[in-house]
């Protein structure tokens, strides 16, 4: 990568973090909604330990999934009707290399907070402490899956009246083998069993993303900014 | 004339139904000056943004220094900068960390240019305060301040002067000026002559 698109990556990495900060609310919003749904849950389900480790796996991903979509709607959004995306498209740096960026600064924002509070989500789930690590690494590298495959629906929605509405059906299906792998190795770390070939696949999945996505991302904006 | 920087030629532009822009054609040396007009919705949005590479148009070409822009977009967009209607500016951030960000995506910028650039556009006290609370005037003479600082040879502008008073107006017409003189084509859409309309200055006017 060009020392250009370095200096660009990191322009848009702190434009991304400083403008997210000066929002708490926008900032606050996923991490509250993934805190308050695994919270509420135990207290609707059950009390009792064996039943809420059944569940933690599946309730854990269903709402570190939905908290991820919230803010995906407005990874380019705003920065298309400031005009700002229309800059960085003109300014003669990699696209590629700025929506990894702006990827990046989404999963700092939305997936990273959600990896830090998970031994919290999970001890209310009635996962052991032992469990706590494995979880957290999986929750790590799927919420990175679900930021770059977002991006790609983030960026195909861009110029479509009421985006918002077709963006989860466009990123749900796709983000299925990441529900489907975290849950498994949140499952298997919970039970105490082995839970590395279900973490290796989460992984495989982040590494296609950073391979693909940015690409498929940047195409897209193309076409939505005309 | 010497070889022509910029060449538009047989443009054809579809918008759904509408056929927009027919058959366009002209060609820009160094140094020239052109003054895009016409009535709301004749096309000189769509021309501009045609003309930089962010629409692709049904037919024609436009071509700077002799190749298709299209070949290789991204060279192309490191010679020039288009300034929209609305300034780029992020309303959460100080104008000062705007300018920062957007010529800072083009070349290292200092603290004592963007001061310098912030004066002549006569916003320095404005440098600091987030761009929310700023008027409209005060964020179109930010954007033009962050165009003075981008030594680009093609300027692309949509209705500079929007929001502008009488004396921002004139500084348009110096910022204008002064990037012709350095050999750079500007090409410009306006509702109206500048103050000082450039002597090589060209019009097109677009007919609805």
């Amino acid at each position: 990568m060009s020392p250009a698109a370095l200096t660009a990556i990191r322009l848009i990495l702190q434009r991304d973090l400083r403008v997210a900060f000066r929002r708490p609310g926008q900032l606050l919003q996923p991490l509250v909604f993934f805190i308050m749904v695994t919270l509420l849950f135990p207290l609707g389900v059950s009390p009792e330990l064996s039943r809420l480790r059944e569940i933690a796996a599946g309730v854990l991903w269903a709402a570190a999934l939905l908290a991820s979509l919230l803010a995906l709607e407005f990874l380019f959004r705003e920065d298309a009707h400031d005009g700002t995306l229309e800059q960085q498209v003109l300014s003669g740096q990699s696209l590629t290399a700025a929506i990894f960026a702006k990827t990046l600064a989404h999963w700092l924002l939305t997936g990273l907070p959600l990896a830090l509070v998970t031994p919290l989500a999970a001890a209310s789930l009635g996962a052991p402490s032992a469990s706590w690590a494995g979880i957290v690494v999986a929750v790590l590298l799927g919420t990175a899956a679900l930021s770059l495959i977002g991006s790609i629906g983030a960026a195909l929605t861009l110029g479509v009246r009421r985006g918002s509405l077709l963006l989860p059906l466009l990123v749900l299906p796709l983000s299925l083998p990441v529900l489907i792998f975290g849950a498994r190795a949140t499952q298997l770390a919970i039970a105490g069993a082995p839970y590395l070939a279900p973490l290796q696949l989460l992984a495989a999945l982040a590494v296609l993303g950073v391979t693909l996505a940015p690409l498929a991302a940047a195409a897209a904006v193309r076409v939505s900014l005309e | 004339m010497t070889d022509p920087a910029l060449e538009v030629h047989d443009l054809h532009l579809w918008r759904g139904e509408h056929h927009l822009l027919r058959g366009i054609g002209f060609s820009l040396a160094s140094g020239q000056f052109l003054r895009l007009s016409g009535a709301n919705g004749a096309g000189k949005t769509s021309l501009l943004r045609t003309l930089c590479g962010l629409i692709w148009p049904e037919q024609g070409t436009v071509r700077w220094r002799g190749a298709d822009v299209h070949s290789d977009l991204r060279a192309f967009h490191a010679e020039m900068v288009y300034l929209g209607h609305e300034p780029p500016l992020k309303a959460d951030l100080t104008a000062r960390e705007n300018l920062r960000y957007w010529v800072g995506l083009r070349r290292a910028v200092t603290c004592a240019e963007l001061d310098r650039a912030l004066t002549h556009m006569g916003v320095m006290e404005c440098g600091d305060r987030p761009v929310r609370q700023l008027s409209a005037g005060q964020r179109r003479r930010i954007a033009l301040a962050g165009l003075s600082l981008l030594p680009v040879a093609l300027w692309l502008l949509d209705e500079p002067t929007t929001n502008l008073d009488a004396q921002g107006e004139e500084l348009v017409a110096q910022l204008i000026a002064g990037q012709l003189a350095r050999g750079a084509v500007v090409v410009a859409a306006l509702h109206r002559d500048l103050p000082q309309t450039p002597m090589q200055a060209v019009r097109l006017e677009l007919a609805a």
